[in-house]
């Protein structure tokens, strides 16, 4: 296997280009890794679903920022609405979770379609301020719906059906590791399938020359907010199954915190390139864990460390090193 | 019927008038040069056209239809095409994304999700085939970010090409570039379709008055005059110009 991957450039330029986007086999290797998790760490299935669920938001994330370049430090403004909409529908309407989904998605991709098209007309710092006063706004909503949202307490009691009828959520996490692992692997075929298509590949024209993609007949504006509906959305279904597999919803959800560090787990990962997501996120977890065992009251620093070195040697993050590694490999076989 | 025209476009910021009262046609198949100081008005004059600037007053005809209201890509899709002065590229993409990512936007299926975009073999093909026109095939994968500066001119032109437009808008395309590659610009603008209208803004005269067959002098935002090369060459007003703002051309 990476014998052929090694090998991988070969035959016309045309050729070279065309295969680049077909399937690795080495994209497999997360979803293995995932499922041998829930045999090999079977008390940590909470902080599994945790990790998937995120790597989820992450990528909703790299969709906007990563691709079409969109920065934004508001993006648990669509994570929360997704987990308030899903524990609001399963109080009020039904526990039955796959609409419940569905639903935190519609309203999610609502407000990122709405925002979107107000905010997405600046760029730059401006837009970085919009993205954190709509996250604000948000914010301050549920805190002061008391009514609907519970204020400050949160939405308690909040009471699942078994998916598709059949499988209950368990005390354990068993249920919720695997209906977060299903949910994530279906987003993350659409992610592909959208990164690859070429509405995916215009979305990175906009990133790297904005100016160009209009001279180019590109209906810019349009393919943004289109995009950030979808991330919106997605971001949505990820605060949704935070809210199902824990079954409460707190204005943490909301929180600004939430916001930066899901830039700081995609930056660390790679961005632009969806695997930074799942890489990012899997090592700040496992490293706020570690680091925070070593020294509890300081482990943000180091976070903050590995952050700085990442930036300042490695701008493509923990990916960008891997691929600098096998570019090595690769020179010295020749 | 003109391929492009203006009428009375008139530009301002605040008091300073970059483009005023400008009355201009570009006939089909015209090889026409936009000639001027610097500080002329002749990148704002190609953007108002493309409608990167939104003029003060006036209009723009693309083929007899009034595009003044129009958004840049909606002129790009009634078949204007243009080059920047200054290079404008995904550098940091391949030099043959560069060209596919404008190929897929001319072919109208930038919005489609459903499908691999190199699925689409024919495109990709095209794309390099342009490349290769511009002996910039062998860079075709490499990441135009690492590419000498003269290549990323001719990265521009393929851009531009590859959207098969009827009005061609080519900002200084020779601009900073050695004679080798200033020839293969010259060439390729050569053997363009002659049904192309273009409009070639250059300093390099001798560039210009190879290629052009018609020449208009714009001065401070104001159309000094137009004519044929020959006229324009032997015109005491145009001299003046050249010759009080110090050796442009």
């Amino acid at each position: 296997m990476i014998f052929k991957w090694f090998n991988a450039e070969q035959g016309s330029a045309v050729e070279r280009f065309a295969k680049r986007d077909r399937l690795n086999p080495l994209e497999l290797l997360p979803w293995i890794l995932a499922i041998a998790a829930y045999y090999v760490f079977p008390s940590y299935l909470p902080l599994g679903s945790q990790i998937l669920l995120t790597i989820l938001f992450a990528i909703s994330l790299d969709l906007a920022l990563g691709y079409a370049g969109i920065i934004t430090l508001g993006h648990a403004a669509f994570f929360g609405v997704g987990a308030y909409s899903a524990g609001l529908y399963a109080l009020h309407v039904t526990g039955e979770p796959l609409s419940g989904l569905v639903v935190a998605a519609i309203a999610a991709g609502i407000l990122g379609l709405l925002s979107g098209l107000v905010i997405l007309r600046t760029t730059g710092l401006t837009l970085i301020m919009l993205t954190l006063a709509v996250l604000l706004i948000v914010q301050e909503f549920a805190n002061r719906a008391r009514p609907i949202t519970g204020g400050a307490d949160g939405l308690n009691g909040i009471a699942m059906l078994p998916i598709f009828g059949v499988f209950r959520f368990d005390l354990f996490g068993h249920t919720a590791y695997w209906y977060c692992l299903s949910v994530l692997f279906v987003m993350w075929i659409f992610g592909l399938l959208l990164v690859r298509s070429p509405f995916g590949r215009s979305l990175t024209g906009v990133r790297e020359n904005i100016t160009r993609m209009h001279s180019i007949g590109a209906p810019v504006r349009r393919r943004l907010v289109t995009i950030y509906t979808i991330s919106a959305a997605m971001a949505g279904v990820a605060g949704a199954l935070l809210a199902q597999t824990s079954q409460f919803v707190g204005l943490a959800t909301l929180g600004f915190e939430r916001s930066g560090e899901i830039v700081i787990m995609l930056v660390l990962g790679g961005i632009g390139r969806i695997y930074g997501a799942i890489v990012g996120v899997v090592i700040f977890m496992i490293a706020q864990d570690s680091f925070a065992r070593a020294n509890p009251a300081f482990w943000s620093f180091w976070v903050g460390l590995l952050l700085v070195l990442i930036v300042l040697f490695a701008r493509g993050g923990a990916l960008g090193i891997a691929d600098n590694l096998v570019a090595l490999l690769r020179g010295r076989k020749k | 019927m003109s391929a492009l025209e203006t009428q009375l476009l008139c530009k301002n910021f605040g008091a300073l008038s970059v483009a005023n009262k400008i009355d201009f046609r570009l006939e089909p198949g015209a090889r026409h040069a936009l000639i001027g100081p610097n500080g002329a008005g002749k990148t704002t004059f190609i953007n108002l056209i493309t409608g990167r600037l939104t003029p003060s007053s006036g209009i723009i005809k693309l083929a007899g239809e009034d595009v003044t209201a129009l958004s840049q890509s909606g002129r790009v899709k009634r078949g204007l095409g243009r080059t920047f002065q200054i290079n404008t590229l995904f550098r940091g993409l391949s030099v043959l994304e560069n060209v596919f990512l404008t190929v897929c936007e001319r072919e109208g299926i930038g919005n489609s999700i459903l499908r691999r975009a190199n699925a689409r073999k024919d495109l990709l093909e095209e794309s390099y085939a342009l490349l290769e026109s511009l002996h910039i095939g062998d860079d075709a994968l490499n990441i135009v970010r690492e590419l000498p500066y003269g290549k990323l001119r001719l990265v521009e032109l393929a851009i531009a090409l590859a959207l098969k437009p009827k009005v061609l808008l080519l900002d200084e395309p020779a601009a900073g570039l050695p004679s080798s590659e200033t020839a293969i610009v010259f060439d390729t603008v050569q053997q363009l379709p002659k049904d192309i209208a273009i409009l070639i803004i250059e300093h390099d005269m001798d560039l210009v008055f190879r290629l052009a067959n018609r020449i208009t002098v714009l001065v401070q935002g104001t159309v000094l005059v137009e004519g044929t090369p020959d006229e324009i060459q032997h015109d005491a007003r145009v001299r003046e110009v050249y010759l009080g703002e110090g050796d442009h051309g």
